[in-house]
């Protein structure tokens, strides 16, 4: 199967409301097996000229309606919204999957993974890869609250150990990625570490990995408006390989990158 | 002038990445034959302005992108090859600072191989956004347009993209096409702001309206002049609202950024109904 994106239709089979999010599980013919952790999707919206790109935060290669995926949604403007109460049976186009996915270390290496609220749905799937090759994987999910926080419950059976922090201590440690990033990479003894949130939480974790000497792989969330890389609408500013300054796209040259390699300041 | 004319569905500047991106959604056809223009090519990379660069707003985008592009150097060395190894008909949309660099540009393209034409971006919305030459009078969009023309060999087109500016856009016209514009694209994004007043570009279905009121006036005015139509393009009847209205084709902007696959739909279903020959 090539690797590219496709763009389908695909059909919602389920939706649930879990805390403060929503689940979709979508058909999305090609998608689901052309998946790597990472990689994200974008969605249609009707009456919408942009689209709405979602972490994709589990496929399931076998089920009675075939190969799904898994996305979280958070409702933050009228485009989530109306994605947010579509019916089972509703059609959508989606396109998919897109952007740089996480990297995976060649040998069974200690891994540490962080997420921030829906931002940590790759992180489960990547969890399920690197176990399969023998990774050692700790992860921390972290939230503003316990309605935020995604599928703790599920971060048990995908990791070896599960920090949860929650920034008003209502469930777990209190307190932020940033608060704890050097004690947990410090702890976790990684050699690499992925992290997946807001710009912040990104960046305390890849400085924290820095400092430790760990690699770091960051998926960065930036408003991409077509998430193909067609609209050049989502600048990041990196530093290339040859020390030189850069604005990228986003969606294409990320949302996965080293995290030594973002211009934090610039963000 | 006899170069001959694309069409009659085109990529319109700024919304086909660099030509790679839309290969997974070009249909089976692929990317053969495709008539493409690219974001716009400057003489020096330019990293293009700050996010937000785009925001959505009801029936449209403001953009304020800023012209991201590699310079022509790296567009040569680079996506030029890929594009016309693709079978793309690349037309390099070009931007410049002054007319003197507008000349090298086109004289550089013109012994670049594989380039099928140019396209003169002679109407940002914005000089903020653009940072490039001012050259939305139609005396210096033409002097521009002249001097790409010189450049140029004339058996290829040159393209001259104007605003539509329903007021302007006769004169515009006939003033390029008096210079060597094979053809007039009208349709740029038209001035507007973000919500925080930072100036920006407009575009999408609600400028479409605007933009074939522009097509036919100058069908009327310069029945000579051909025309191709931009803004809003995204299905067939909006296609052919702009084929109808006289335009001898019609490029594809924003919709690709809500259905990546437009371009190739509408080639399918134009392709039986090709436009007129009027080169």
């Amino acid at each position: 199967m090539p690797d590219g994106p496709v763009h389908v239709e695909g059909e919602v089979v389920a939706t649930k409301r879990i805390g403060g999010y929503r689940h979709l599980t979508l058909t999305a013919p090609g998608i689901p097996e052309r998946f790597r952790a990472g990689s994200f999707v974008a969605l249609t919206v009707d009456g919408h000229v942009t689209r709405r790109a979602f972490w994709v935060h589990r496929v399931r290669a076998l089920s009675a309606l075939g190969p799904t995926l898994d996305v979280v949604l958070e409702t933050r403007g009228s485009g989530t919204a109306r994605l947010a109460t579509l019916p089972v049976g509703a059609k959508v186009a989606i396109t998919g999957p897109l952007g740089r996915p996480f990297a995976l270390p060649k040998d069974a290496v200690s891994c540490l993974l962080v997420g921030e609220g829906y931002a940590a749905a790759p992180l489960f799937p990547l969890a399920e890869r690197l176990r399969e090759r023998g990774c050692s994987v700790s992860l921390v999910v972290s939230a503003p609250d316990e309605a935020h926080l995604l599928s703790a419950l599920e971060a048990r059976r995908s990791a070896r150990s599960v920090t949860v922090l929650t920034a008003d201590g209502s469930v777990g440690l209190r307190g932020t990625v940033a608060d704890h990033a050097a004690d947990l990479v410090a702890r976790s003894e990684a050699d690499v570490v992925y992290a997946a949130g807001p710009h912040d939480v990104l960046h305390a974790v890849a400085s924290a990995a820095e400092a430790a000497g760990a690699w770091s792989q960051v998926a960065i969330e930036s408003p991409t408006p077509c998430g193909t890389g067609l609209c050049h609408g989502c600048p990041l500013p990196v530093v290339g390989e040859d020390g030189v300054d850069r604005v990228v796209r986003a969606c294409t040259e990320g949302p996965v990158v080293r995290g030594d390699r973002v211009r934090w300041d610039a963000l | 002038m006899s170069a001959a004319l694309p069409g009659p569905v085109m990529v319109a500047a700024g919304c086909g990445g660099t030509g790679r991106e839309l290969e997974p959604y070009a249909g089976p056809a692929g990317l053969v034959g495709l008539d493409l223009v690219t974001r716009s090519i400057t003489l020096d990379p330019r990293p293009g302005g700050p996010g937000p660069r785009l925001a959505e707003v009801p029936g449209g985008l403001v953009n304020a992108v800023g012209l991201p592009n590699p310079g022509l150097g790296h567009f040569l060395a680079t996506e030029l090859p890929w594009l016309v190894r693709a079978g793309v008909r690349v037309h390099v949309s070009i931007a410049g600072a002054t007319m003197g660099e507008y000349a090298e540009l086109a004289g550089r393209l013109s012994t670049a191989p594989g380039v099928a034409g140019i396209e003169v971006n002679v109407g940002a919305p914005d000089e903020a956004g653009a940072g490039v030459l001012e050259v939305r009078e139609p005396y210096h969009a033409a002097s521009v347009v002249a001097a790409v023309r010189r450049e140029f060999p004339a058996d290829r087109p040159v393209l001259a993209k104007l605003r539509p500016d329903v007021s302007r856009i006769v004169e515009g016209a006939r003033t390029c096409h008096e210079a060597g514009a094979t053809a007039i694209v009208v349709g740029n994004a038209v001035p507007a702001a973000f919500a925080d007043g930072r100036p920006g570009g407009l575009s999408g279905p609600a400028v479409a309206p605007i933009a074939l009121r522009c097509v036919a006036t100058v069908r009327d005015a310069l029945p000579a002049v051909p025309t191709i139509g931009c803004g809003g393009v995204r299905d067939v009847a909006s296609a052919r609202a702009y084929l109808e209205a006289g335009a001898t084709a019609v490029q594809v902007g924003t919709a690709l950024l809500h259905d990546p696959t437009t371009v190739a739909r509408l080639r399918a279903s134009l392709a039986a109904h090709p436009p007129e020959e009027t080169a």
